[in-house]
């Protein structure tokens, strides 16, 4: 379990430090505004829309992809929770943590946005 | 300055802060948004979004060094998530609601009540009072590793410790932070857990409630992979060199020092917030 978590972390800042590099070749010189928000445009929002800009390798994209990746490292671990939990025949812990998982699941799809 | 510059720089002081957290115990996480939007002027839904990303690579990092040795309570952990999840959402979705000078100052108020619980000297009790039927029933007690053998703890007012884990994961949403001191206040002070539990099994679910926030702020566009990118690996970087000093470091001083930094720019949220600079 632990290294499940470690190996997430490694894999999301390696991918976040390529897409990094990249976007800095690329936008580097450009001027960063952040103080007028704007929010992110559609493609950076949803999880096909970023799969979708990783594989074109746009920088913004891949650091997008890198950043799910992490997002997704906690949730893996509550999905191995849930057969570790069906491993000892406890029931009424696969439940609970089905329920954690569905309200997880439930934030990263979107539906409520 | 161009990109490049503001890349460097947000991602130095992200380790500057993830480093000083970690060492701290206090965490990075709660100084990241004061810094982004107050001295790097970065808009409040920006800086929250990209918090909430380095409190999740913290989390995780630091919970893959716990998890082996059995301290953390992953049924407790498990249970409680279902609240902070779920107050996470709901956070969240308050936050889409609510002006940015309110967040400011919910935050500031946040970040001076976090430095004064940090601040209260920490009490084991290891009560003789009758445990919990909720946790009895939900066989939540448990014991954890020591020199002399495993140690066996009691796990007490599950409802009120769930009660307060709503919160913790509300002000995860609504703010983009770890919400470690709320958790650990339910966890020792309410539940009375022995320390090595509390704080790795808080750490663990650090992690699965920042997940459940960043969801939400990543649909809603307030994730911007550019501003994320250096706040992330700079925490990420500073956390984990923070942990490998811990062991030798002389923390109290430095302490003190931090806590007073989170209480200053508490005050200047709460400042900015009011005066409508937000």
């Amino acid at each position: 379990m632990g290294n499940l978590l470690r190996a997430g972390v490694i894999l999301a800042a390696a991918v976040v430090l390529v897409g990094g590099i990249f976007y800095l070749i690329h936008y580097g010189a450009t001027s960063p505004d952040y103080r007028v928000f704007r929010g992110e445009p559609a493609d950076l929002r949803s999880v096909s829309g970023i799969f979708a800009d990783a594989i074109d390798l746009r920088s913004r994209g891949l650091i997008q992809l890198g950043l799910l990746l992490l997002v997704a490292t906690p949730v893996a671990r509550v999905v191995f929770s849930v057969f570790a939990f069906a491993r000892q025949h406890d029931l009424t812990y696969v439940v609970l943590t089905l329920i954690v998982l569905a309200v997880l699941i439930y934030s990263l799809v979107g539906w409520h946005a | 300055m161009n990109t490049l510059e503001f890349t460097i720089l947000t991602g130095l002081s992200s380790f500057v802060a993830g480093f000083l957290g970690s060492l701290t115990g206090l965490g990075g996480g709660v100084v990241i948004v004061p810094l982004l939007t107050l001295v790097f002027g970065v808009d409040i839904r920006y800086a929250i979004g990209a918090s909430l990303v380095s409190v999740i690579a913290t989390s995780s990092g630091a919970a893959a060094a716990y998890v082996k040795e059995g301290y953390s309570n992953i049924r407790i952990g498990m249970f409680l998530e279902i609240a902070t999840t779920i107050g996470a959402l709901a956070g969240a979705a308050v936050a889409a609601r609510l002006p940015a000078s309110v967040i400011a100052v919910i935050f500031g108020l946040v970040l001076i009540y976090s430095a004064y619980l940090s601040g209260r000297p920490r009490e084991e009790k290891i009560s003789d009072d009758p445990p919990d039927r909720l946790a009895t029933l939900l066989r939540m007690h448990g014991s954890y590793p020591t020199s002399q053998g495993p140690q066996h703890y009691r796990v007490r007012a599950v409802p009120t410790g769930f009660g307060l884990m709503f919160v913790a994961g509300m002000l995860s949403g609504l703010l983009g932070i770890g919400s470690g001191a709320v958790k650990v206040l339910a966890l020792d002070r309410i539940m009375r857990l022995p320390f090595k539990v509390s704080t790795t099994t808080s750490n663990f679910m650090i992690g699965v409630t920042a997940a459940a926030s960043a969801s939400v702020y990543l649909n809603r566009g307030y994730i911007d992979p550019g501003l994320a990118m250096p706040v992330m690996l700079g925490v990420l970087a500073g956390s984990l060199l923070g942990a490998r000093v811990l062991v030798r470091a002389q923390t109290r001083i430095l302490r003190i020092i931090f806590s007073l930094v989170i209480v200053l720019l508490g005050v200047q949220m709460i400042y900015n917030g009011l005066t409508g600079r937000f």
